[in-house]
């Protein structure tokens, strides 16, 4: 395990286990999750919604609603770097108005995508409530926000990165820190 | 790239990301987000010499709902009126902070001379530059094109598509032809000898002088208006002959391939180039590619003006 391979701290096993841990938290405090709009934050938090709500649904024998909701266009750092390419926004058929929307991504670190996501949200409508799911909450906040169903904390030193790979995109399922270089 | 100048200079990747950029805005104009925020704070000027409606209100539109703000500056009714050159305008368009200019323009070259005139520290986007390109009208062809024969992704390839008309005259001609050639798609011209111009023969296009033969086997075609305010020789013996070897009506549309769609970059001469049946038919997407346009505007728009330095 050498540095510039990183270092698995999640695998396979342990992000399904997880993840069928966070769908349990989520129909506990939503009772039920009847109202809940899952909403992934692209590219892989919709993959992580999308998986979340089929484990909810499988549990509760009904089906969730999920969406993504991109915030490239709201990010605070959008001046900073060459305009990037936007990705999907997909809002389920119900609309988020008066609805339970779970935020769902998989690193929460500065807080910067969420306040960004909070932003593009309000454009669509004025949800009931507004919570947070995220797959590894690594620290380092630099604005006031938490997650509300954590998967994994993951305590990381600001030199290092979290890279969250998902089959849907990256073939294998794992979480890997490495040093920034 | 800073400048949108030609369509000549654009890669395969970056026209596809300006068409896919345009997907994603559309949708979300779809949804009802009236106004996004990237281009809060950024100004466009949009710099007219040559009436335009579409083109204006199409590029107003879009840079508006990018949260951006616009100025309006036609020539028209202007100090250029009073004999003010483009460097003039352009020094204090420069002066009030223009982050990008839209600049519609008789001569041909136009945008190219702002842009590397070091007059202006910001971006030029040609919105039509004499009979030399109009490249936003192409990639908003290319962008309806995409949608109705490729559902919305990729490039064309594989695809015939026949434009048809006043090739001479024509920007929309000469920048769809780059465009539509670097995704891929064989392009056929159609028009009398006299409204082709010199060199069409380095283009890459097939020519033909009769429609019918280029009609069989296209995929869309793209009907062109007979510029009359710049055709200053007879390049043709009468309208009425024109429009019976040149003009498209119904039986023409039905040599095409099945789902073949009719375009038209407007203003329209309905009974010219295009009789008012098919102009009306489901097979038009004209009134569709305003729409686009405003769509592909923005792409544009956001990519140059989004974020530190332009994108594509």
């Amino acid at each position: 395990m050498t540095h510039t391979q990183g270092r698995v701290v999640l695998d396979s096993a342990d992000m399904s286990r997880a993840l069928t841990r966070l769908a349990h938290e989520i129909i506990e405090r939503t009772q039920g999750a009847q109202n809940v709009t899952l909403m992934g934050i692209p590219t892989r938090g919709v993959a992580l919604a999308n998986r979340l709500a089929q484990r909810i649904s499988e549990i509760q024998g009904s089906p969730v609603q999920v969406g993504a909701i991109d915030v490239t266009m709201y990010r605070d750092d959008l001046r900073m770097q060459p305009a990037r390419a936007l990705l999907p926004t997909v809002i389920p058929e119900d609309g988020i108005e008066g609805r339970l929307v779970i935020l769902v991504d998989d690193v929460l670190y500065s807080g910067r995508t969420i306040r960004a996501a909070l932003d593009a949200l309000s454009e669509h409508g004025r949800p009931q409530a507004v919570q947070l799911a995220v797959l590894v909450d690594r620290g380092h906040r630099e604005l006031p926000i938490r997650a509300d169903y954590v998967g994994k904390n993951l305590p990381t030193a600001k030199t290092e990165s979290v890279q969250v790979q998902l089959r849907e995109h990256d073939e294998i399922d794992q979480i890997v820190i490495r040093q920034a270089s | 790239m800073k400048h949108l100048l030609s369509t000549a200079d654009l890669t395969r990747d970056d026209a596809i990301l300006i068409l896919d950029t345009a997907n994603q805005l559309a949708q979300a104009t779809g949804q009802g987000v009236g106004k996004l925020p990237p281009l809060r704070g950024r100004t466009v000027v949009n710099l007219f010499y040559e009436d335009s409606t579409r083109t204006r209100i199409s590029f107003e539109a879009a840079a508006k709902r990018l949260s951006a703000d616009v100025i309006n500056f036609a020539a028209k009714g202007s100090s250029v009126s009073k004999g003010e050159s483009l460097k003039d305008t352009a020094l204090t368009l420069e002066a009030m902070g223009a982050d990008a200019i839209v600049l519609r323009h008789g001569s041909s070259g136009a945008a190219n001379t702002l842009a590397n005139s070091g007059w202006i520290s910001g971006s030029v986007v040609n919105a039509g530059d004499g009979t030399h390109e109009h490249p936003t009208q192409a990639l908003l062809d290319a962008y309806t094109l995409r949608r109705h024969l490729r559902a919305g992704a990729g490039d064309l390839a594989g695809a015939t598509i026949t434009i048809v008309g006043d090739i001479l005259h024509s920007r929309v001609a000469r920048s769809n032809v780059h465009l539509l050639k670097t995704l891929g798609a064989n392009v056929r011209l159609v028009a009398p000898p006299t409204l082709l111009p010199f060199g069409i023969d380095t283009w890459g296009a097939e020519v033909s002088y009769d429609l019918d033969d280029a009609l069989v086997g296209a995929d869309a075609v793209m009907m062109l208006r007979i510029q009359q305010e710049r055709m200053n020789a007879a390049y043709f013996p009468t309208i009425h002959e024109y429009s019976q070897r040149y003009g498209l009506n119904q039986a023409r549309v039905n040599l095409m391939n099945q789902g073949a769609i009719v375009m038209h970059p407007g203003p329209m001469n309905r009974g010219v180039e295009i009789t008012s049946e098919v102009a009306d038919s489901p097979q038009s997407v004209i009134v569709e590619q305003v729409t686009n346009g405003v769509s592909v505007r923005m792409a544009v728009l956001y990519l140059m003006l989004g974020g530190n330095e332009a994108t594509v």
